[in-house]
């Protein structure tokens, strides 16, 4: 079997996998097929998207970024202050914002390349710096800008989406195309599978490293904004947690923990499962506790599953050859 | 006549195709010291595993006293008095001294440690190895490299045994500790202890040992007294009969000059080297394991720093230090590391991948953007040229067998306009068909202009097919040969000559 159909075959099951709880889902509750339901999901689904995008990104060349969830408050902050304190306009803030997120990802690329340290410590400690910043900015308090958003709340007209969401589909499909297709995609899978292999065919892991950090930091900035434009506000408090739904997102695509293996496509499909198994037990009246038990089972169950379906293909192959 | 202490009757040993030891005796006396030499790939360090319970032997026996020996492990050896010192480190740098050398068995009452009485034999131990000021409870990383050294030779006499074996002993010691040294494995010797002494350096072999043991291709050429033997002799029994003839086609002169080194020097390993390539040159570099080989072609590729010296490119002299790899490629550099698996190979990777790394052909009017269409078409071509057997270019690359695999490594540089190539051990664990095709492929890239600067530990590798051969010892030039002059005798001399008394230092 060659890697392709395999990579067919893996993303076949995340497919089944999601189908079945949207099955689940719809038999147990005769509310979930809703516009309503639909709309819950397509809103959570961009800041997740965006971050888990990032996140893939950077685990493909070999490391974490912790800092996403933080990163994108720092963003929702900035555009909340720029907006509610000084006035500026729309566009400006927004630029200011990504901005905002894309230093923070130069940062943690520039502490990871200069001291050689790891990227999980270098990113927990901008967990925490930069949430601390989103305090700052914000002066602890939530912005609330309401009717100035303007832009940034629209809707694409007939599907009743927000923009938000199609913005996160065509960078999902723009990531796929870049970690696939472009050469800076081939040198990141590389480094992430064998950084000194990569270095002595003349790529430089840092290079790929300072990129995927910087991608990863302004993604969770875009992602602030989408949080900002949902909400009507600016709070800093937001994001906290994505972190860890941004690896879950991830990991239930097949992204590989150690580096070198992961699929943009895939990681999209692990966004869709999360958004729907909660927007799902929500509609169950699942009590919040139950929730986070119930998703912590399914990241588990289906990071399983898989290991377990790639080792049935692998012994079939032997046996096969 | 007694059985001597320790004696070996044809051992066997090979790792996969590559046999290393073949049919190999050796007997070792209570109370002497018994030299072993030989040049890479003789089996020294093979053997010394094997005797210690590191590895086990495929064939052969061996006895300690009358009784048969066969340890299953290194706690078997030990048990059976035979202590290793290993040349690599063992040391645990955040534990202390003490702890270091009495791991194996801490002293402990009911489970606790018993700090006083470890402390107590840790300081008798390291006094018996002329450390009498060294506190046994800073931690080991506090410690010189030398001193380490001799901790893990006091560790090794903590562990009483009657046959102790040490590699290299003397690699990272001063003057004075070799002096302790040398006293300490007199007084062991004189109270009847076996010491097989496995080293380089002529010179000491000299000053402390009773018989030399000269091992060739995994086998034993003779045992002398050291007193009775010279230095020349030495030489001339490991190096062997004259190998096969040179039989590099003579090509037309040299070209113009590519690649200039002055008095590099780089990590403590490469000490001052001075050399010259030419176009259309394939130069060797021959030396002994530990002779800086390796790091002189990391520091010209930019992957280890270069710390004196300068480097000139082409006819220009162009000043060339490299910050990193990816600017070593951009002026013209291909690398092939020594270790394929952990340096060379993305395994996990297709073939294909794998084969287009060093050079991605880019989609027309799309910069940055892999042209899919061309790279599966080049890579097909590229496979057929080297003749990889394979099964289909999407198969991951681990799946290739050694000689295939380094067919890939070598060829991904085949995409660019290479001028100089630097290879280590290209053709190490790659068989007879693949080796072949490998040289072919070098002498047609020197016939087209391009240099080569190739290190081998394989003689005959060097001497057919190397223009020159430049040999390193102990980080410096010890001898520069072309076909002609190049005699085993005259490379091992040069080989040995670095480690010298009185060689650079």
């Amino acid at each position: 079997m060659n890697p392709r159909f395999r990579s067919y075959s893996e993303f076949l099951f995340l497919a089944l996998l999601l189908a079945l709880l949207v099955a689940f889902f719809g038999i147990l509750s005769e509310h979930f097929w809703s516009v309503a339901t639909l709309q819950t999901i397509t809103n959570r689904i961009p800041s997740l998207a965006l971050t888990a995008l990032g996140m893939t990104f950077v685990l493909v060349a070999g490391g974490i970024d912790l800092s996403v969830g933080s990163v994108s408050a720092v963003a929702g902050a900035v555009f909340g202050w720029a907006v509610a304190d000084h006035g500026l306009g729309v566009g400006v803030a927004a630029m200011l914002a990504v901005g905002a997120g894309l230093g923070c990802g130069l940062l943690n690329g520039a502490l990871v390349n200069t001291f050689r340290m790891p990227s999980f410590i270098v990113t927990l400690g901008l967990l925490e710096g930069a949430r601390g910043l989103a305090y700052l900015v914000t002066n602890s308090q939530t912005k609330y800008l309401g009717e100035r958003l303007g832009a940034l709340q629209a809707t694409v007209p007939v599907l009743g989406v927000s923009a938000a969401f199609v913005l996160a589909l065509v960078l999902t499909a723009f990531a796929h195309f870049v970690l696939t297709s472009t050469v800076f995609g081939r040198h990141t899978v590389a480094v992430g599978t064998n950084e000194e292999a990569a270095r002595l065919v003349g790529i430089s892991p840092a290079r790929v490293r300072m990129i995927v950090f910087a991608a990863s930091g302004m993604l969770a900035g875009l992602a602030g904004l989408c949080h900002v434009a949902r909400l009507g506000a600016a709070d800093p408090n937001a994001g906290s947690g994505l972190e860890l739904s941004a690896i879950a997102a991830a990991v239930i695509g097949g992204t590989s923990l150690m580096g070198g293996r992961g699929s943009m496509l895939a990681t999209f499909v692990g966004v869709l499962i999360i958004a729907t198994l909660e927007a799902g037990l929500a509609h169950l009246g699942v009590t919040e506790p139950m929730k986070r038990v119930v998703t912590g089972a399914v990241i588990i169950g289906a990071v399983g599953a898989e290991a377990v379906r790639a080792r049935i293909a692998s012994r079939r192959l032997r046996l096969g050859a | 006549m007694t059985a001597p202490r320790l004696a070996i009757h044809g051992l066997k040993k090979s790792f996969g195709t590559n046999v290393v030891l073949r049919g190999l005796d050796l007997e070792l006396e209570p109370g002497e010291v018994h030299a072993l030499i030989g040049g890479n790939g003789a089996g020294k360090s093979t053997l010394s595993k094997i005797i210690a319970g590191l590895e086990s032997a495929d064939a052969g026996e061996m006895r300690l006293g009358d009784n048969r020996y066969r340890p299953r492990d290194r706690r078997g050896a030990q048990a059976a008095g035979i202590v290793m010192v290993l040349q690599e480190l063992t040391v645990l740098p955040t534990l202390s001294v003490a702890e270091n050398l009495f791991l194996a068995a801490l002293p402990a009452r009911a489970g606790v440690l018993d700090r006083r009485r470890l402390r107590e034999t840790a300081r008798a131990a390291l006094e018996r190895v002329g450390l009498r000021s060294l506190d046994p409870d800073l931690p080991a990383v506090s410690l010189g490299v030398g001193h380490q050294q001799l901790v893990e030779i006091a560790a090794g006499l903590a562990r009483r045994g009657h046959i102790l074996i040490l590699d290299e002993p003397t690699a990272a010691l001063t003057g004075a500790e070799i002096e302790t040294l040398f006293a300490l494995l007199r007084d062991l010797r004189s109270g009847g202890t076996s010491i097989l002494y496995i080293s380089h350096r002529l010179d000491e072999i000299a000053l402390i040992a009773d018989r030399v043991s000269i091992l060739r291709d995994g086998q034993l050429v003779a045992t002398l007294p050291v007193r009775e033997t010279t230095r020349d002799r030495l030489i001339e029994l490991m190096a062997g009969a004259p190998a096969l003839a040179p039989t590099s086609a003579a090509r037309a002169g040299r070209g113009e000059l590519a690649l200039r080194l002055s008095d590099v020097r780089s990590g403590g390993v490469v000490r001052g080297i001075s050399l010259d390539l030419h176009r259309g040159e394939i130069v060797g570099l021959g030396g002994l394991i530990g002779a800086g080989r390796s790091e002189l072609l990391r520091a010209i590729f930019g992957a280890a720093p270069i710390d004196g010296g300068t480097m000139m490119l082409g006819r220009e002299q162009e000043p060339f230090a490299p910050a990193s790899t990816r600017e070593a490629v951009a002026r013209g550099f291909a690398f092939v590391p020594e270790d394929r698996k952990h340096h060379g190979l993305f395994a996990p990777l297709s073939v294909r991948t794998n084969a287009s790394i060093a050079r991605l052909p880019i989609a027309r009017f799309l910069p940055g953007v892999v042209d899919h269409t061309t790279e599966a078409a080049e890579v097909t071509a590229l496979l057929r040229q080297l003749q990889v057997r394979y099964a289909d270019d999407s198969q991951p690359i681990a799946e290739l067998s050694g000689g295939n695999q380094q067919k890939v490594v070598i060829g991904r540089w085949l995409g660019r306009d290479v001028q100089i190539w630097l290879l280590d051990e290209p053709t190490r664990g790659v068989d007879v068909a693949a080796r072949r095709s490998i040289y072919a492929l070098l002498r047609e890239r020197a016939a087209a202009g391009q240099s080569i600067l190739i290190a081998s530990s394989d003689y005959d590798e060097l001497a057919t097919l190397c223009d020159r051969v430049i040999v390193l010892s102990n980080g410096v030039v010890t001898g520069e040969f072309s076909p002609p002059t190049l005699t085993p005798e005259a490379f091992m001399a040069a080989a040995f000559r670095g480690f010298e008394k009185g060689a650079a230092s």
